[in-house]
């Protein structure tokens, strides 16, 4: 009846074409990435050189690897470097514990989904930007009304991505694993757990970006610390090559921890494909 | 000898969202004898599979009743495991966590319920597929090892759903042959006929149903499906599967149930038109 997996394969074979396409280009790609970014900084550096456009409004590349390496060399950038990171982690661990467990719970209980479900659509389409005052009244200046904006964010792509998760849970595979003896208990931890989990770790690399978006934007409204804080304090001074080094750190910041990221995912959903 | 299963007028109907009732089962009486092959077969949409959940009480039945060995059937149907017709592993486990997951449910010691799966893994010819993942297997491999899922809590119904009819014509033929030696106890365990398994096979295949069954069981076509007929198969067992759907008595056999079931399967087509 299910014709699309009709035939019988040989193992694997469906996960081929994924499997042989990065092994043939990795090394051609990372390559192409090098040379764009290259270009475009060359290009950059020249046109600046060449005064077609002012380096008092867009810096040098030169100029900002300098001041990363001075920031480096000097010791204060990895004491701003750790209060983002920091912030950036408290934010997704309770943004990811409230929004998963809501998630949960609303998914479970459809008339609990239904009374919430306008609570939800409307507070999710609060600018974040807007709160951030609130925040810094309720929590001071400090990391905490940074974590709270950040979990604005999380919390709203952890509930989704759960909710989704435990609704979309195969109706067969649970009603399996209720022929095959489970209690309620034993069907939430072996079935929707489970899949409520995948779609949990899919949005990993979306929540993670969100909880560094929220802990910048906090501290560049207001804080002593943290890359935003020091980005900010840039832009007051006319700096644009302070706020060019922040950004760049954040970028390089971002590029490794989803690496990072990347790697766990692929790890915890092995099962997937292999 | 025992009646293992069953139905006493069960009808079930479904209330669609607009409001409509839509009757699928009607007013169905049949029993099985305990340790039977039975073959339930019946037109794309007649209801079959609603059949085995209700028998598997997944669905209870809208009015009348279902007694599992001698018993009124409340809730979930303990006597009996349910091979679907979908992939019904679970996917973050491995092969073997999968066929050891009933007695895991059960409260069995991981390591004596992954020795016992160790073995019904090496029983189907997955010996070397422990740690695989589903995904990694093809599909003649996934049903195998539902297979192995099922019939590691022993119980004495199990209840299939068209298992087959995602596989190639060969596979399912192996498949076929396989769950016979299974049944027939002629696998490994020596068990006496007496202790054969109850089986509910339903499939839109009549071949298929012959081939296996000891009885075939025509549905008629949905919606309201009834049986409008039951076929003892008299055939003799061990069955070769190769072999016997060119013999005579087969053919006979497929010649009179198919006079029966032809009828509404060109229902059903005038229907679905």
């Amino acid at each position: 009846m299910n014709d699309a997996r009709s035939s019988d394969r040989a193992p694997g074979s469906r996960s081929a074409p994924a499997r042989t396409a990065p092994v043939v280009g990795r090394a051609s790609v990372l390559a192409s990435q090098i040379a764009v970014g290259a270009a475009l900084l060359a290009v950059w550096q020249t046109l600046v050189s060449l005064k077609i456009l002012d380096a008092f409004f867009v810096s040098r590349p030169s100029d900002i690897v300098q001041r990363v390496a001075r920031w480096m060399a000097s010791g204060t950038l990895w004491g701003h470097l750790a209060v983002t990171l920091e912030e950036s982690l408290l934010g997704l661990i309770v943004g990811a514990a409230l929004g998963i467990s809501l998630g949960f719970a609303l998914a479970r209980s459809p008339f609990l989904a239904r009374v919430f479900d306008p609570y939800i659509k409307m507070l999710n389409a609060v600018p974040r930007v807007v709160l951030a005052p609130l925040f810094l009244l309720w929590f001071g200046l400090g990391i905490w009304s940074k974590v709270a904006l950040a979990v604005t964010l999380v919390f709203f792509v952890m509930f989704f991505n759960t909710f989704q998760g435990v609704r979309d849970a195969d109706r067969v595979l649970i009603d399996n694993v209720r022929m095959l003896g489970a209690t309620e208990r034993q069907l939430v931890r072996h079935v929707l757990v489970p899949s409520a989990l995948t779609w949990i770790f899919s949005s990993l690399q979306t929540s993670l970006g969100f909880a560094m978006v929220g802990a910048v934007v906090g501290e560049y409204l207001g804080a002593t610390r943290g890359l935003g804080y020091v980005i900010s304090q840039a832009e007051g001074t006319f700096d644009t090559t302070g706020v060019f080094a922040g950004m760049t750190v954040l970028g390089i910041v971002v590029v490794i921890v989803s690496a990072a990221v990347t790697r766990l995912e692929r790890w915890l959903l092995r099962w997937k494909t292999e | 000898m025992m009646t293992a299963l069953e139905l006493d007028r069960v009808s079930r109907d479904f209330t669609s969202p607009d409001g409509r009732v839509y009757r699928a089962l009607d007013d169905i009486s049949l029993s099985v004898p305990a340790g039977a092959f039975v073959a339930i077969v019946g037109p794309s949409g007649c209801g079959k599979s609603t059949l085995l959940n209700v028998v598997a009480g997944l669905l209870p039945p809208t009015s009348g009743s279902v007694r599992v060995a001698g018993e009124s059937l409340e809730g979930l149907n303990r006597h009996a495991t349910y091979l679907f017709q979908q992939d019904a592993l679970l996917p973050w486990k491995t092969v073997r966590d999968n066929v050891a997951l009933g007695l895991a449910l059960g409260g069995a010691r991981r390591a004596d319920a992954q020795a016992q799966a160790d073995a019904w893994i090496a029983r189907v010819g997955l010996a070397g597929f422990a740690s695989h993942y589903p995904a990694q297997l093809s599909g003649g491999m996934r049903k195998r090892v539902a297979m192995a899922q099922n019939w590691i809590l022993d119980r004495g119904i199990v209840l299939m759903d068209e298992p087959f009819s995602a596989l190639d014509v060969h596979t399912r033929q192996r498949m076929e042959t396989e769950l016979l030696a299974l049944w027939e106890g002629r696998a490994a365990d020596g068990r006496s006929d007496a202790q054969r398994k109850t089986i509910v096979f339903v499939t839109h295949d009549l071949e298929e149903a012959i081939a296996l069954a000891d009885a075939v069981i025509i549905l008629s076509a949905g919606p309201a499906a009834r049986v409008v007929a039951q076929h003892h198969v008299g055939l003799e067992r061990p069955r070769d599967l190769l072999e016997l759907r060119t013999q005579a008595p087969f053919v006979d056999l497929y010649r009179g149930i198919w006079a029966v079931l032809r009828e509404e399967v060109i229902k059903s087509q005038r229907g679905a038109v």
